[in-house]
């Protein structure tokens, strides 16, 4: 899939088409088809956890995609992205609940919502970069913190909004199993959409901005408008994901939208690798898995006895947290490019082997 | 309108004003020495108050001395920190730099979390009188030795920087990094001093901060209140902080006394600082005291 990332040495493209095609190589289209077709046929055979944890991978990894574009993409920092996931979520349940949405239109109605908040955010951010757009978002991300405590009308406020299950042409989709071909199809929809964007003008324009914003500006690109059509993109993917996840939880409060699913889904784009598409699903499933993992080991550790470990359990949680922090910092410092640039370094060694350097 | 409340509220405004100005120099010291915005000042700040706490109840070290100990072990971390996490990102683009604090940020909050718990904890009485009346008004002890403590604080580094030869040389990296360098100001040297006092700085508020409401997690919001003074002030200026963070601290106690009397809204006090913020980079972006970017091609 396309990725505006520098590319390791022996990795050259000819000519424009070959710059813009989705797939690099043949092979790698048919790896693509097959790997959905593989995804397509798992569910069936997965157990409820492992199908749970393919869910949230799927959702996390839309949200991510949406940082993805701004961050990566057209290089603006957001570290409101879950006030924005939490804006769908609320949002569709809200539609459906009250409006007697259904639920499909709903999801789709929720990452417009959003949207529309995100123009709100972006407009003025367009004016700002940096450091202070960083910090703006932040702020944003607390007003709408607030607002959703707040907005009893539309959260439910303390009390949390109980979403409705997924339904469509009145055939309900109830159980994870059904479920995970929905998150499934727009994710696949939505990378689509997200490939195609970036390999165009609108993709191009993105990158020079953040490049280098001047030159892009000197060149005839509308900055403040591709800026905040980026705030506009970003947001429509963090409603939708947030709608998924209203609709597969059944259930959401105002306190699951907090900082730290921001700075959770900046992680994935830092540990996917900023600028790629793929990275933002690499990311997720490094940052769903994490603490799974933690888990697993700390379980595995404790059968053996050792008191030491006995005595995790209670702070388990405290140690998944710590983790993303850390797993943030060391990413930065030993490979800030993300898994993907890995990947590609990976696929460059086996490609030139064994004269690789 | 009842203007004896509404005075006690400006007065603990502005010390609690002072505390935040205190906060956010120590965060814009880092900022002008390294172009490092620190998301993680608030658990620093964290850091401190719990070192303090647990030297002073768990091992009955007498409250000073738990005092110093405190401030020579956070300047040591800060030093570690910038060492071993920010000194390889030096060149990284922007995102890297923010997202490695904000990363350190999360990492602090949950190793302290896991340590001491999340339940608010009280320090043990230091002042033997908690309450002094002043002008029929009472206030705090423990709270006006905190506002004595940062004017002090505070003219210590109007002294340092103007006066030192190491505040000339911070001020000079500050200025021109390049520069600094080529006179001979060893530049490693003054991003690790400048950590080191921000991070003693922020425990020694923390202490003073938690001698007051007492210690608990929830006293790395401090940190979050770090950026509407910064960005009031002046992301760069050490004066504009300090003004910054007084206003953030009267704005805040205000909006709580009108939220309590007339509107009702509740929590108001939370959030007006962000709102303040948003208002501010709106129409002036670098602050009542920042200096303005120009850009060169």
């Amino acid at each position: 899939m396309a990725a505006l990332v520098p590319r390791p040495s022996g990795d050259f493209r000819t000519s424009y088409i070959a710059d813009k095609a989705i797939f690099p190589s043949r092979n790698s289209a048919i790896i693509c088809v097959l790997g959905i077709l593989v995804l397509m046929a798992a569910p069936p055979f997965l157990s409820p956890y492992q199908l749970s944890l393919g869910i949230y991978i799927g959702i996390y990894a839309i949200a991510a995609l949406g940082l993805n574009i701004l961050t990566g993409f057209s290089g603006q920092i957001s570290l409101g992205h879950s006030a924005f996931f939490g804006l769908g979520a609320f949002g569709s349940t809200y539609l459906s609940n009250r409006h007697g949405m259904p639920v499909p239109l709903s999801i789709f109605c929720s990452g417009l919502i959003a949207t529309f908040i995100g123009l709100f955010v972006g407009i003025p951010a367009a004016r700002i970069k940096g450091i202070y757009l960083a910090i703006a978002t932040l702020a944003s991300q607390f007003l709408l913190e607030d607002f959703f405590s707040r907005a009893s009308w539309f959260t439910g406020g303390a009390a949390g909004a109980f979403a409705k299950p997924y339904s469509i042409f009145g055939y309900q989709l109830s159980g994870d199993r059904l479920y995970s071909y929905v998150v499934l199809i727009h994710l696949i929809v939505l990378f689509l959409f997200a490939t195609n964007v970036l390999r165009s003008r609108t993709g191009r324009a993105l990158v020079a901005i953040r490049d280098h914003y001047l030159s892009a500006e000197i060149m005839g690109i509308n900055l403040t408008g591709y800026r905040v059509l980026a705030f506009g993109i970003s947001t429509f993917y963090a409603g939708v994901a947030g709608a998924l996840m209203a609709h597969f939880t059944g259930f959401v409060s105002a306190e699951s939208i907090n900082i730290l699913l921001s700075i959770q889904f900046f992680a994935m784009i830092i540990i996917g690798g900023l600028g790629s598409v793929m990275g933002s699903i690499l990311g997720a499933i490094f940052i769903v898995l994490l603490p799974e993992t933690l888990e697993f080991v700390v379980h595995a550790f404790r059968a053996t006895g050792w008191p030491v470990v006995a005595q995790i359990g209670s702070s388990l949680d405290f140690i998944k947290e710590a983790s993303i922090g850390l797993v943030i910092i060391l990413f930065l410092i030993v490979e800030p490019r993300g898994l993907a640039h890995r990947w590609q370094y990976i696929k460059a060694y086996w490609k030139l082997y064994p004269f690789a350097h | 309108m009842n203007f004896e409340l509404l005075f006690v509220f400006a007065i603990n405004g502005l010390m609690v004003g002072i505390l935040y100005g205190l906060v956010a120099m120590s965060f814009v010291l880092i900022y002008k020495a390294s172009r490092v915005v620190n998301f993680a000042q608030g658990e620093l700040l964290l850091l401190g108050a719990w070192i303090c706490w647990s030297l002073v109840t768990r091992y009955d070290v007498p409250f000073w001395a738990a005092f110093l100990i405190t401030g020579i072990f956070s300047s040591i971390l800060g030093i570690l920190i910038q060492r071993v996490v920010l000194q390889p990102l030096i060149g990284e683009p922007l995102i890297s730099l923010i997202m490695v604090t904000v990363g350190l940020s999360v990492f602090l909050q949950a190793v302290l979390k896991g340590i001491f718990g999340v339940s608010p904890r009280a320090f043990p009485k230091v002042f033997t009188t908690t309450h002094i009346n002043v002008g029929g008004l009472n206030f705090e002890v423990a709270y006006l030795a905190s506002a004595a403590f940062a004017v002090v604080a505070l003219g210590l580094f109007a002294y340092f920087f103007q006066y030192t030869k190491f505040g000339l040389a911070m001020r000079a990296t500050a200025f021109n990094q390049q520069v600094a360098q080529s006179m001979g100001v060893s530049v490693r040297q003054v991003f690790a001093i400048s950590w080191a006092i921000s991070a003693f700085v922020s425990a020694i508020a923390g202490v003073v901060i938690g001698l007051v409401n007492g210690v608990s997690a929830g006293l790395s919001n401090f940190g979050l209140k770090v950026f509407p003074a910064v960005i009031l002030g002046g992301l760069d200026s050490i004066i504009g902080a300090v003004i910054g963070g007084i206003i953030v601290g009267l704005l805040e106690n205000l909006a709580e006394f009108f939220d309590g009397q007339y509107l009702h809204f509740g929590n108001l006090y939370m959030i007006v600082p962000f709102y303040v913020l948003i208002i501010i980079l709106m129409i002036k972006p670098y602050g009542l005291m920042g200096t303005k970017d120009i850009e060169r091609i």
